[in-house]
Protein backbone atom coordinates (compact mmCIF):
# COMPACT_ATOMS: atom_id res chain seq x y z
CA UNK A 1 0.00 0.00 0.00
CA UNK A 2 3.12 2.42 0.88
CA UNK A 3 4.77 1.77 -2.29
CA UNK A 4 1.46 2.78 -4.12
CA UNK A 5 0.99 5.47 -2.59
CA UNK A 6 4.86 6.54 -3.04
CA UNK A 7 4.11 5.77 -6.84
CA UNK A 8 1.04 7.66 -7.16
CA UNK A 9 2.69 10.71 -5.41
CA UNK A 10 5.75 10.51 -7.58
CA UNK A 11 3.62 10.41 -10.61
CA UNK A 12 1.80 13.02 -9.40
CA UNK A 13 4.57 15.11 -9.00
CA UNK A 14 5.81 14.35 -12.78
CA UNK A 15 2.34 15.47 -13.63
CA UNK A 16 2.67 18.82 -11.67
CA UNK A 17 6.24 19.81 -12.73
CA UNK A 18 4.15 19.54 -16.64
CA UNK A 19 1.39 21.35 -15.48
CA UNK A 20 3.64 24.08 -13.94
CA UNK A 21 4.94 23.89 -17.66
CA UNK A 22 2.03 24.61 -19.01
CA UNK A 23 0.68 27.28 -16.24
CA UNK A 24 4.17 29.43 -17.67
CA UNK A 25 2.93 29.69 -20.67
CA UNK A 26 -0.98 29.11 -20.58
CA UNK A 27 -1.36 31.10 -17.58
CA UNK A 28 1.20 33.62 -17.51
CA UNK A 29 1.47 34.60 -21.54
CA UNK A 30 -1.80 33.24 -22.58
CA UNK A 31 -0.31 30.96 -25.54
CA UNK A 32 -1.20 27.47 -25.94
CA UNK A 33 0.29 24.23 -25.88
CA UNK A 34 -1.58 21.14 -27.28
CA UNK A 35 1.80 18.78 -27.96
CA UNK A 36 2.85 18.71 -24.10
CA UNK A 37 3.09 14.44 -24.39
CA UNK A 38 6.00 15.45 -27.40
CA UNK A 39 7.96 17.70 -25.50
CA UNK A 40 7.50 15.10 -22.13
CA UNK A 41 8.60 12.76 -24.92
CA UNK A 42 11.36 14.15 -26.21
CA UNK A 43 13.03 14.57 -23.33
CA UNK A 44 12.08 11.54 -21.92
CA UNK A 45 14.06 9.81 -25.07
CA UNK A 46 16.62 12.37 -24.82
CA UNK A 47 17.41 11.51 -21.25
CA UNK A 48 17.24 7.97 -21.99
CA UNK A 49 19.54 7.47 -24.61
CA UNK A 50 21.87 9.59 -23.58
CA UNK A 51 21.98 7.50 -20.12
CA UNK A 52 21.63 3.68 -21.80
CA UNK A 53 23.50 3.52 -25.30
CA UNK A 54 25.71 6.61 -24.13
CA UNK A 55 26.34 5.92 -21.37
CA UNK A 56 26.34 9.29 -19.75
CA UNK A 57 25.77 9.82 -16.23
CA UNK A 58 21.61 10.48 -15.13
CA UNK A 59 22.26 14.10 -13.89
CA UNK A 60 23.77 14.82 -17.34
CA UNK A 61 20.99 12.85 -19.07
CA UNK A 62 18.18 14.87 -17.02
CA UNK A 63 20.32 18.66 -18.29
CA UNK A 64 20.14 17.36 -21.79
CA UNK A 65 16.57 16.64 -21.52
CA UNK A 66 15.86 20.09 -20.28
CA UNK A 67 17.69 21.44 -23.02
CA UNK A 68 16.38 19.18 -25.95
CA UNK A 69 13.05 19.89 -24.89
CA UNK A 70 13.83 23.78 -24.82
CA UNK A 71 15.17 23.27 -28.22
CA UNK A 72 12.27 21.42 -29.35
CA UNK A 73 9.94 24.54 -28.21
CA UNK A 74 12.37 26.99 -30.04
CA UNK A 75 11.46 25.27 -33.16
CA UNK A 76 8.27 25.59 -33.11
CA UNK A 77 7.85 28.70 -32.08
CA UNK A 78 10.24 29.90 -34.38
CA UNK A 79 7.45 29.57 -37.24
CA UNK A 80 4.46 30.31 -35.03
CA UNK A 81 4.76 33.32 -32.97
CA UNK A 82 4.27 35.97 -34.97
CA UNK A 83 0.47 34.71 -35.67
CA UNK A 84 -2.08 34.18 -34.51
CA UNK A 85 -2.57 31.82 -30.94
CA UNK A 86 -4.70 29.31 -33.23
CA UNK A 87 -1.82 28.51 -35.41
CA UNK A 88 0.61 27.61 -32.37
CA UNK A 89 -2.50 25.47 -31.11
CA UNK A 90 -2.02 23.45 -34.64
CA UNK A 91 1.25 23.23 -34.51
CA UNK A 92 1.93 22.04 -31.09
CA UNK A 93 -0.83 19.27 -31.81
CA UNK A 94 1.00 18.11 -34.83
CA UNK A 95 4.71 18.63 -33.24
CA UNK A 96 3.90 15.65 -30.56
CA UNK A 97 2.46 13.39 -32.90
CA UNK A 98 5.48 14.09 -35.45
CA UNK A 99 7.31 13.10 -32.08
CA UNK A 100 5.27 9.91 -32.10
CA UNK A 101 5.97 8.75 -35.36
CA UNK A 102 9.76 9.39 -35.19
CA UNK A 103 9.84 7.22 -31.82
CA UNK A 104 7.97 4.48 -33.49
CA UNK A 105 9.54 4.18 -36.67
CA UNK A 106 13.49 5.26 -36.40
CA UNK A 107 14.05 2.24 -34.98
CA UNK A 108 17.74 2.25 -35.01
CA UNK A 109 17.41 5.06 -32.29
CA UNK A 110 14.55 4.50 -30.50
CA UNK A 111 13.80 0.66 -30.52
CA UNK A 112 10.48 1.57 -32.43
CA UNK A 113 7.23 0.34 -30.37
CA UNK A 114 9.63 -1.77 -28.39
CA UNK A 115 10.66 1.18 -26.31
CA UNK A 116 13.63 1.67 -24.35
CA UNK A 117 14.64 -0.61 -21.15
CA UNK A 118 16.53 -0.68 -18.82
CA UNK A 119 17.48 2.98 -18.36
CA UNK A 120 19.27 3.60 -15.06
CA UNK A 121 17.95 4.77 -11.99
CA UNK A 122 20.06 6.85 -9.54
CA UNK A 123 21.84 4.71 -6.94
CA UNK A 124 19.33 2.08 -7.71
CA UNK A 125 21.31 -1.24 -6.72
CA UNK A 126 22.33 0.71 -3.38
CA UNK A 127 19.15 1.89 -2.81
CA UNK A 128 17.02 -1.77 -3.46
CA UNK A 129 13.33 -1.00 -1.64
CA UNK A 130 14.14 2.09 -0.81
CA UNK A 131 14.64 3.15 -4.61
CA UNK A 132 10.76 4.51 -4.94
CA UNK A 133 11.19 6.47 -1.60
CA UNK A 134 14.33 8.38 -2.44
CA UNK A 135 12.95 9.27 -6.07
CA UNK A 136 9.90 10.50 -4.56
CA UNK A 137 12.30 12.62 -2.79
CA UNK A 138 14.23 13.91 -5.90
CA UNK A 139 11.04 14.53 -7.95
CA UNK A 140 9.71 16.34 -5.09
CA UNK A 141 12.91 17.95 -5.01
CA UNK A 142 12.37 19.13 -8.79
CA UNK A 143 9.32 20.38 -8.51
CA UNK A 144 9.90 22.78 -5.57
CA UNK A 145 13.07 24.62 -7.70
CA UNK A 146 10.87 24.72 -10.45
CA UNK A 147 7.74 25.81 -8.49
CA UNK A 148 9.32 28.66 -6.65
CA UNK A 149 11.15 29.50 -10.03
CA UNK A 150 7.56 29.71 -11.03
CA UNK A 151 6.39 31.80 -8.22
CA UNK A 152 9.54 34.07 -8.43
CA UNK A 153 8.82 34.67 -12.75
CA UNK A 154 4.62 35.42 -11.50
CA UNK A 155 5.79 38.34 -9.20
CA UNK A 156 8.48 39.53 -10.82
CA UNK A 157 8.51 42.58 -13.91
CA UNK A 158 8.84 39.71 -16.06
CA UNK A 159 6.05 37.83 -15.27
CA UNK A 160 4.04 41.25 -15.42
CA UNK A 161 5.31 41.74 -18.72
CA UNK A 162 4.19 38.14 -19.93
CA UNK A 163 0.53 39.17 -18.31
CA UNK A 164 0.61 41.80 -20.32
CA UNK A 165 1.25 40.37 -23.32
CA UNK A 166 -1.74 37.60 -22.52
CA UNK A 167 -4.24 40.14 -21.93
CA UNK A 168 -3.06 42.60 -25.28
CA UNK A 169 -0.09 42.01 -26.90
CA UNK A 170 -0.57 44.79 -28.63
CA UNK A 171 -0.28 47.26 -25.95
CA UNK A 172 2.65 45.53 -24.53
CA UNK A 173 4.19 45.98 -27.58
CA UNK A 174 3.40 49.77 -27.77
CA UNK A 175 4.65 49.86 -24.00
CA UNK A 176 7.90 48.91 -25.63
CA UNK A 177 8.06 45.49 -24.02
CA UNK A 178 9.62 42.63 -26.72
CA UNK A 179 6.62 40.80 -27.12
CA UNK A 180 8.06 38.20 -29.64
CA UNK A 181 11.31 37.77 -27.19
CA UNK A 182 9.17 37.09 -24.35
CA UNK A 183 6.64 34.71 -25.66
CA UNK A 184 9.47 32.45 -26.97
CA UNK A 185 11.63 32.67 -23.99
CA UNK A 186 8.33 31.65 -21.83
CA UNK A 187 7.73 28.78 -24.65
CA UNK A 188 10.94 27.54 -24.25
CA UNK A 189 11.07 27.45 -20.54
CA UNK A 190 8.34 25.63 -20.64
CA UNK A 191 8.76 23.43 -23.00
CA UNK A 192 12.54 22.35 -21.23
CA UNK A 193 10.29 22.03 -18.04
CA UNK A 194 8.35 19.33 -19.91
CA UNK A 195 11.57 17.38 -21.34
CA UNK A 196 12.68 17.61 -17.76
CA UNK A 197 9.42 16.43 -16.56
CA UNK A 198 10.28 13.44 -19.03
CA UNK A 199 13.15 12.61 -18.12
CA UNK A 200 12.51 11.98 -14.35
CA UNK A 201 9.59 9.65 -15.60
CA UNK A 202 11.41 7.72 -18.11
CA UNK A 203 14.24 6.79 -15.27
CA UNK A 204 11.66 6.14 -12.93
CA UNK A 205 9.75 3.55 -14.56
CA UNK A 206 12.84 2.34 -16.26
CA UNK A 207 11.18 1.77 -19.55
CA UNK A 208 9.61 4.25 -22.21
CA UNK A 209 7.86 3.37 -25.81
CA UNK A 210 5.88 5.54 -27.94
CA UNK A 211 2.78 4.32 -26.72
CA UNK A 212 3.11 6.12 -23.05
CA UNK A 213 3.03 9.61 -24.68
CA UNK A 214 -0.47 9.63 -25.88
CA UNK A 215 -2.61 13.34 -26.73
CA UNK A 216 -4.38 11.97 -23.52
CA UNK A 217 -1.37 13.24 -21.31
CA UNK A 218 -1.93 16.44 -22.62
CA UNK A 219 -5.77 16.40 -21.47
CA UNK A 220 -4.93 15.38 -17.98
CA UNK A 221 -2.52 18.15 -18.18
CA UNK A 222 -5.20 20.98 -18.98
CA UNK A 223 -7.58 19.38 -16.61
CA UNK A 224 -5.13 19.83 -13.94
CA UNK A 225 -4.57 23.84 -15.10
CA UNK A 226 -7.79 24.30 -15.39
CA UNK A 227 -8.88 22.67 -12.17
CA UNK A 228 -6.38 24.39 -10.29
CA UNK A 229 -6.42 27.42 -11.02
CA UNK A 230 -5.12 28.87 -14.46
CA UNK A 231 -1.81 31.72 -13.65
CA UNK A 232 -1.45 30.39 -10.43
CA UNK A 233 1.82 28.22 -9.91
CA UNK A 234 0.04 26.61 -6.71
CA UNK A 235 -2.97 25.74 -8.28
CA UNK A 236 -1.32 23.78 -11.09
CA UNK A 237 0.64 21.96 -8.25
CA UNK A 238 -2.84 21.18 -6.63
CA UNK A 239 -4.54 20.23 -10.09
CA UNK A 240 -1.75 17.95 -11.19
CA UNK A 241 -2.75 15.95 -7.86
CA UNK A 242 -6.72 16.14 -8.13
CA UNK A 243 -6.01 14.71 -11.48
CA UNK A 244 -4.21 11.96 -9.93
CA UNK A 245 -6.35 10.99 -7.67
CA UNK A 246 -9.15 11.26 -9.75
CA UNK A 247 -7.53 9.21 -12.52
CA UNK A 248 -6.72 6.30 -9.82
CA UNK A 249 -10.22 6.78 -8.42
CA UNK A 250 -11.54 6.44 -11.31
CA UNK A 251 -9.78 3.13 -11.86
CA UNK A 252 -11.35 1.42 -8.88
CA UNK A 253 -14.92 2.85 -10.08
CA UNK A 254 -14.91 1.48 -13.63
CA UNK A 255 -13.39 -1.90 -12.18
CA UNK A 256 -16.25 -1.79 -10.02
CA UNK A 257 -18.87 -1.64 -13.05
CA UNK A 258 -19.91 -5.10 -13.95
CA UNK A 259 -19.85 -6.45 -17.19
CA UNK A 260 -17.58 -4.45 -19.12
CA UNK A 261 -14.28 -5.52 -21.21
CA UNK A 262 -10.77 -4.19 -20.50
CA UNK A 263 -11.11 -1.78 -23.19
CA UNK A 264 -14.63 -0.35 -22.38
CA UNK A 265 -12.76 0.17 -19.21
CA UNK A 266 -10.36 2.19 -20.53
CA UNK A 267 -12.70 3.98 -22.69
CA UNK A 268 -14.80 5.15 -19.66
CA UNK A 269 -11.83 6.08 -17.92
CA UNK A 270 -10.88 8.83 -20.71
CA UNK A 271 -14.97 9.36 -21.19
CA UNK A 272 -14.79 11.00 -18.02
CA UNK A 273 -11.66 13.27 -18.18
CA UNK A 274 -12.84 14.45 -21.30
CA UNK A 275 -16.17 15.48 -19.58
CA UNK A 276 -14.46 16.78 -16.62
CA UNK A 277 -12.73 19.29 -18.61
CA UNK A 278 -15.45 20.32 -20.11
CA UNK A 279 -17.49 20.70 -17.27
CA UNK A 280 -14.53 22.47 -15.19
CA UNK A 281 -14.06 25.01 -18.13
CA UNK A 282 -17.56 25.99 -18.81
CA UNK A 283 -18.53 26.20 -14.45
CA UNK A 284 -15.04 27.09 -12.94
CA UNK A 285 -13.04 28.54 -15.90
CA UNK A 286 -11.05 30.47 -12.66
CA UNK A 287 -10.46 27.05 -10.56
CA UNK A 288 -10.32 26.22 -7.18
CA UNK A 289 -7.28 28.84 -6.54
CA UNK A 290 -8.30 31.70 -8.82
CA UNK A 291 -5.03 34.24 -10.26
CA UNK A 292 -3.98 36.77 -7.82
CA UNK A 293 -2.35 39.65 -9.58
CA UNK A 294 0.04 41.64 -6.95
CA UNK A 295 -0.33 44.83 -7.35
CA UNK A 296 3.10 46.36 -9.39
CA UNK A 297 4.77 48.78 -7.10
CA UNK A 298 4.46 52.23 -7.00
CA UNK A 299 7.53 54.77 -8.27
CA UNK A 300 8.53 56.43 -5.35
CA UNK B 1 5.23 5.41 -64.21
CA UNK B 2 5.93 4.67 -60.72
CA UNK B 3 5.43 8.58 -59.94
CA UNK B 4 2.68 9.12 -62.52
CA UNK B 5 0.93 6.32 -59.87
CA UNK B 6 1.63 7.80 -57.37
CA UNK B 7 0.36 11.03 -58.41
CA UNK B 8 -2.91 9.85 -59.64
CA UNK B 9 -3.50 8.13 -55.67
CA UNK B 10 -2.53 11.58 -54.22
CA UNK B 11 -5.78 13.22 -56.48
CA UNK B 12 -7.46 10.40 -55.32
CA UNK B 13 -6.64 10.71 -51.89
CA UNK B 14 -6.65 14.18 -52.10
CA UNK B 15 -10.41 14.87 -53.62
CA UNK B 16 -11.36 12.37 -50.31
CA UNK B 17 -9.39 14.82 -48.47
CA UNK B 18 -10.65 17.66 -49.71
CA UNK B 19 -14.07 16.63 -48.15
CA UNK B 20 -13.45 17.09 -44.40
CA UNK B 21 -11.03 19.85 -44.94
CA UNK B 22 -13.79 21.87 -46.82
CA UNK B 23 -15.77 21.30 -43.43
CA UNK B 24 -13.15 22.16 -41.06
CA UNK B 25 -12.02 25.68 -42.64
CA UNK B 26 -15.71 27.00 -43.12
CA UNK B 27 -16.33 26.27 -39.44
CA UNK B 28 -13.35 28.22 -39.01
CA UNK B 29 -14.34 31.29 -41.21
CA UNK B 30 -17.28 31.31 -39.44
CA UNK B 31 -17.01 30.25 -35.73
CA UNK B 32 -13.35 31.70 -35.19
CA UNK B 33 -11.52 29.08 -33.27
CA UNK B 34 -9.93 25.77 -34.46
CA UNK B 35 -12.24 22.93 -33.78
CA UNK B 36 -9.83 19.96 -33.03
CA UNK B 37 -13.24 17.73 -32.72
CA UNK B 38 -12.99 16.95 -36.53
CA UNK B 39 -11.15 13.52 -35.42
CA UNK B 40 -13.92 12.24 -33.28
CA UNK B 41 -16.59 13.62 -35.45
CA UNK B 42 -14.37 11.83 -38.67
CA UNK B 43 -14.95 8.70 -36.91
CA UNK B 44 -18.51 8.93 -35.96
CA UNK B 45 -19.53 9.34 -39.17
CA UNK B 46 -16.94 6.84 -40.68
CA UNK B 47 -19.16 4.36 -37.61
CA UNK B 48 -22.82 5.78 -38.60
CA UNK B 49 -21.82 5.05 -42.73
CA UNK B 50 -20.93 1.68 -41.48
CA UNK B 51 -23.83 0.55 -39.77
CA UNK B 52 -25.69 2.46 -42.57
CA UNK B 53 -24.19 0.71 -45.37
CA UNK B 54 -24.46 -2.44 -43.26
CA UNK B 55 -28.42 -2.13 -43.04
CA UNK B 56 -28.74 -2.47 -46.68
CA UNK B 57 -28.50 1.31 -47.90
CA UNK B 58 -26.59 2.20 -51.20
CA UNK B 59 -23.66 4.12 -51.15
CA UNK B 60 -25.27 7.43 -51.41
CA UNK B 61 -27.65 6.99 -48.68
CA UNK B 62 -24.97 5.44 -46.37
CA UNK B 63 -22.98 8.87 -47.14
CA UNK B 64 -25.93 11.10 -46.16
CA UNK B 65 -26.27 8.81 -42.79
CA UNK B 66 -22.92 10.01 -42.17
CA UNK B 67 -23.49 13.64 -42.96
CA UNK B 68 -26.57 13.78 -40.89
CA UNK B 69 -24.94 11.92 -37.59
CA UNK B 70 -22.08 13.69 -37.56
CA UNK B 71 -23.68 16.79 -38.49
CA UNK B 72 -26.26 16.82 -35.23
CA UNK B 73 -23.12 15.49 -32.92
CA UNK B 74 -21.09 18.37 -33.96
CA UNK B 75 -24.03 21.11 -33.67
CA UNK B 76 -24.76 19.43 -30.49
CA UNK B 77 -21.08 19.99 -28.80
CA UNK B 78 -20.60 23.61 -30.59
CA UNK B 79 -23.92 24.63 -28.79
CA UNK B 80 -23.43 22.77 -25.43
CA UNK B 81 -19.28 22.87 -25.17
CA UNK B 82 -17.82 25.29 -27.29
CA UNK B 83 -19.50 28.51 -28.03
CA UNK B 84 -20.12 29.30 -24.61
CA UNK B 85 -16.53 29.39 -24.12
CA UNK B 86 -15.76 31.53 -27.30
CA UNK B 87 -16.37 34.73 -25.02
CA UNK B 88 -13.35 34.02 -23.10
CA UNK B 89 -11.61 33.44 -26.44
CA UNK B 90 -10.55 31.31 -29.26
CA UNK B 91 -8.37 28.92 -26.99
CA UNK B 92 -10.63 27.51 -24.43
CA UNK B 93 -12.90 26.71 -27.24
CA UNK B 94 -10.09 25.00 -29.17
CA UNK B 95 -8.95 23.37 -25.81
CA UNK B 96 -12.95 21.97 -25.25
CA UNK B 97 -13.23 20.67 -28.59
CA UNK B 98 -10.00 18.51 -28.14
CA UNK B 99 -12.09 16.67 -24.75
CA UNK B 100 -15.33 16.46 -26.79
CA UNK B 101 -13.10 14.64 -29.64
CA UNK B 102 -12.28 12.26 -26.81
CA UNK B 103 -15.54 12.14 -25.93
CA UNK B 104 -17.05 10.73 -29.56
CA UNK B 105 -13.43 8.90 -29.85
CA UNK B 106 -14.44 6.77 -26.40
CA UNK B 107 -18.41 6.49 -27.43
CA UNK B 108 -17.73 4.74 -30.65
CA UNK B 109 -14.76 2.56 -28.82
CA UNK B 110 -17.11 1.61 -25.90
CA UNK B 111 -19.34 0.50 -28.60
CA UNK B 112 -17.81 -0.79 -31.01
CA UNK B 113 -14.18 -1.94 -29.57
CA UNK B 114 -10.89 -0.72 -31.15
CA UNK B 115 -10.75 -4.13 -33.85
CA UNK B 116 -10.52 -2.40 -37.18
CA UNK B 117 -13.82 -3.11 -39.12
CA UNK B 118 -14.00 -3.23 -43.32
CA UNK B 119 -17.17 -1.90 -45.25
CA UNK B 120 -18.58 -5.40 -46.57
CA UNK B 121 -18.05 -3.65 -50.93
CA UNK B 122 -18.22 -5.86 -53.77
CA UNK B 123 -14.75 -7.11 -55.00
CA UNK B 124 -13.53 -5.57 -58.88
CA UNK B 125 -11.43 -5.84 -61.01
CA UNK B 126 -8.78 -3.04 -61.61
CA UNK B 127 -9.15 -1.24 -64.46
CA UNK B 128 -5.85 -0.18 -66.64
CA UNK B 129 -5.93 3.22 -68.12
CA UNK B 130 -2.55 2.92 -70.16
CA UNK B 131 -0.31 1.34 -67.03
CA UNK B 132 -2.11 3.40 -64.47
CA UNK B 133 -4.04 1.49 -62.33
CA UNK B 134 -7.32 2.60 -60.82
CA UNK B 135 -9.92 0.21 -58.73
CA UNK B 136 -13.78 0.92 -59.53
CA UNK B 137 -14.67 2.14 -56.14
CA UNK B 138 -11.90 4.32 -56.17
CA UNK B 139 -13.88 6.20 -59.43
CA UNK B 140 -16.98 5.60 -57.50
CA UNK B 141 -16.12 7.63 -53.94
CA UNK B 142 -14.44 10.15 -56.05
CA UNK B 143 -17.23 11.09 -58.04
CA UNK B 144 -19.04 11.11 -54.91
CA UNK B 145 -17.48 13.42 -53.15
CA UNK B 146 -16.46 15.79 -56.62
CA UNK B 147 -20.25 16.19 -56.34
CA UNK B 148 -21.15 16.70 -53.04
CA UNK B 149 -17.57 19.41 -53.38
CA UNK B 150 -19.81 20.57 -56.35
CA UNK B 151 -23.25 21.00 -54.33
CA UNK B 152 -21.07 22.93 -51.30
CA UNK B 153 -19.71 25.53 -53.82
CA UNK B 154 -23.30 25.69 -55.52
CA UNK B 155 -24.59 26.44 -52.06
CA UNK B 156 -21.98 29.05 -51.09
CA UNK B 157 -22.50 31.07 -54.40
CA UNK B 158 -25.95 30.84 -55.48
CA UNK B 159 -27.99 30.13 -52.85
CA UNK B 160 -29.26 33.41 -50.34
CA UNK B 161 -28.17 31.29 -47.20
CA UNK B 162 -25.29 30.82 -48.86
CA UNK B 163 -24.17 34.62 -49.61
CA UNK B 164 -25.20 35.37 -45.96
CA UNK B 165 -22.85 33.19 -44.75
CA UNK B 166 -20.09 34.38 -46.80
CA UNK B 167 -20.90 37.73 -45.89
CA UNK B 168 -20.74 36.69 -42.37
CA UNK B 169 -17.35 34.88 -42.50
CA UNK B 170 -16.39 38.08 -44.29
CA UNK B 171 -17.77 40.49 -41.66
CA UNK B 172 -20.18 40.04 -38.76
CA UNK B 173 -20.91 43.13 -38.19
CA UNK B 174 -22.09 44.09 -41.15
CA UNK B 175 -23.67 41.35 -41.61
CA UNK B 176 -25.70 41.55 -38.82
CA UNK B 177 -26.78 45.11 -39.65
CA UNK B 178 -28.10 43.87 -42.74
CA UNK B 179 -30.05 41.62 -41.17
CA UNK B 180 -28.44 38.62 -41.39
CA UNK B 181 -28.67 36.56 -38.37
CA UNK B 182 -25.45 35.36 -37.07
CA UNK B 183 -26.63 32.47 -34.62
CA UNK B 184 -28.71 31.54 -37.58
CA UNK B 185 -25.40 31.43 -39.59
CA UNK B 186 -23.06 29.48 -36.71
CA UNK B 187 -26.31 27.14 -36.30
CA UNK B 188 -25.69 26.33 -40.10
CA UNK B 189 -21.55 26.13 -40.48
CA UNK B 190 -21.42 23.44 -37.54
CA UNK B 191 -24.01 21.33 -38.59
CA UNK B 192 -22.57 21.63 -42.76
CA UNK B 193 -19.18 21.64 -41.86
CA UNK B 194 -19.36 18.59 -39.20
CA UNK B 195 -21.41 16.73 -41.51
CA UNK B 196 -18.59 17.30 -44.58
CA UNK B 197 -15.86 15.99 -41.89
CA UNK B 198 -18.05 12.89 -41.25
CA UNK B 199 -18.77 12.22 -44.76
CA UNK B 200 -14.68 12.52 -44.95
CA UNK B 201 -14.54 10.00 -42.54
CA UNK B 202 -16.45 7.59 -44.11
CA UNK B 203 -15.09 8.26 -47.56
CA UNK B 204 -11.43 8.10 -46.40
CA UNK B 205 -12.07 4.91 -44.56
CA UNK B 206 -13.66 3.02 -47.66
CA UNK B 207 -10.51 1.91 -49.07
CA UNK B 208 -8.85 0.42 -45.98
CA UNK B 209 -10.55 -0.35 -42.47
CA UNK B 210 -12.25 2.07 -39.83
CA UNK B 211 -11.72 1.77 -35.44
CA UNK B 212 -11.92 4.62 -33.39
CA UNK B 213 -8.61 6.16 -34.15
CA UNK B 214 -10.03 6.70 -38.02
CA UNK B 215 -10.44 10.84 -37.58
CA UNK B 216 -6.91 10.88 -35.66
CA UNK B 217 -4.75 9.68 -38.75
CA UNK B 218 -6.39 12.07 -40.86
CA UNK B 219 -6.40 14.99 -38.35
CA UNK B 220 -2.66 15.82 -39.50
CA UNK B 221 -3.25 15.88 -43.39
CA UNK B 222 -6.91 17.50 -42.93
CA UNK B 223 -4.94 20.26 -41.02
CA UNK B 224 -2.04 20.98 -43.38
CA UNK B 225 -4.34 20.90 -46.20
CA UNK B 226 -6.06 23.32 -44.65
CA UNK B 227 -3.27 25.56 -43.71
CA UNK B 228 -1.93 25.65 -46.51
CA UNK B 229 -5.20 26.61 -48.75
CA UNK B 230 -5.32 29.11 -46.14
CA UNK B 231 -7.33 29.08 -43.32
CA UNK B 232 -10.94 29.96 -43.45
CA UNK B 233 -11.01 29.58 -47.52
CA UNK B 234 -12.97 26.67 -49.01
CA UNK B 235 -11.13 26.94 -52.50
CA UNK B 236 -8.06 27.06 -50.92
CA UNK B 237 -8.86 23.83 -48.35
CA UNK B 238 -9.84 21.72 -51.91
CA UNK B 239 -6.64 22.98 -53.38
CA UNK B 240 -4.32 22.16 -50.30
CA UNK B 241 -5.79 18.81 -49.98
CA UNK B 242 -4.77 18.14 -53.63
CA UNK B 243 -1.50 18.96 -52.97
CA UNK B 244 -1.48 17.10 -49.78
CA UNK B 245 -2.71 13.90 -50.94
CA UNK B 246 -0.38 14.20 -53.88
CA UNK B 247 2.73 15.23 -51.32
CA UNK B 248 1.89 12.34 -49.29
CA UNK B 249 2.04 9.43 -52.30
CA UNK B 250 5.20 11.18 -53.69
CA UNK B 251 6.91 10.38 -49.78
CA UNK B 252 5.89 7.01 -49.59
CA UNK B 253 8.30 6.47 -52.36
CA UNK B 254 10.77 8.17 -50.94
CA UNK B 255 10.78 7.71 -47.27
CA UNK B 256 7.97 4.77 -47.00
CA UNK B 257 4.83 4.41 -46.05
CA UNK B 258 5.63 4.92 -42.20
CA UNK B 259 6.49 9.04 -42.75
CA UNK B 260 3.08 9.55 -44.41
CA UNK B 261 1.73 11.39 -41.80
CA UNK B 262 4.60 13.80 -41.20
CA UNK B 263 4.03 15.30 -44.40
CA UNK B 264 1.18 17.39 -43.38
CA UNK B 265 3.47 18.29 -40.32
CA UNK B 266 6.59 19.72 -42.36
CA UNK B 267 4.29 21.34 -44.52
CA UNK B 268 1.97 23.14 -42.27
CA UNK B 269 5.92 24.21 -40.63
CA UNK B 270 6.74 25.61 -44.18
CA UNK B 271 3.64 27.19 -45.12
CA UNK B 272 3.30 28.98 -41.41
CA UNK B 273 7.26 30.16 -41.83
CA UNK B 274 6.94 31.26 -45.82
CA UNK B 275 3.55 32.06 -46.24
CA UNK B 276 1.25 32.14 -43.18
CA UNK B 277 -1.68 33.26 -44.71
CA UNK B 278 -2.02 30.67 -46.88
CA UNK B 279 -1.98 29.91 -50.90
CA UNK B 280 -5.42 31.22 -50.96
CA UNK B 281 -5.24 33.84 -48.37
CA UNK B 282 -7.75 34.02 -45.02
CA UNK B 283 -9.92 35.40 -46.98
CA UNK B 284 -13.33 33.60 -46.30
CA UNK B 285 -14.91 32.63 -49.33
Amino acid sequence: MLSYLLFIATIGGIYGLLALSLNLIWGGVGMVNLGLAGFFAVGAYASALLTTVGHAPIATGWLMALAAGGFAGLVVTLSTTRLREDYLAIVTLGFAEAVRLVASNEIWLTRGTDGISGIPGPWKRALGPDFNGVYFLIVVAALLVVFFLMRRIDRSPYGRALRAIREDAQVAQVAGKPVLRFKTEAFVLSAGIAGLAGALYGHFTSYIAPDMFLPLITVYIFLAVASGGTGRPAGALVGAYMVMTLLESSRFFVEWIPGVTAVQRAALKELLIAVALIVVLRLKPSGLLPERVPPAPRPS
Amino acid sequence: MIILQALVNGIVSGTLLAVPAIGFTAMFAVLRFPNFSVSGVATLGAFAGYLAYGAGLQMAGSLAAAFVVAGIAGLAFDKMAHLPLIKQGALPAAIASIATGLILENVVRLAFGNEPRGYDRPIARDVFIGEIRVSPQQIETMGLALLLMLLVFAALAFTRIGKAMRASADNPELAALKGIRPERIATLASFVGMGLVGVGGMLLGLDSSIDPLTGTRILLSLFAAAVLGGLGSAPGAVLGAFLIGMAEELSVLVVGSQYRAAVGFIAILVVLTLRPRGLLGERAY
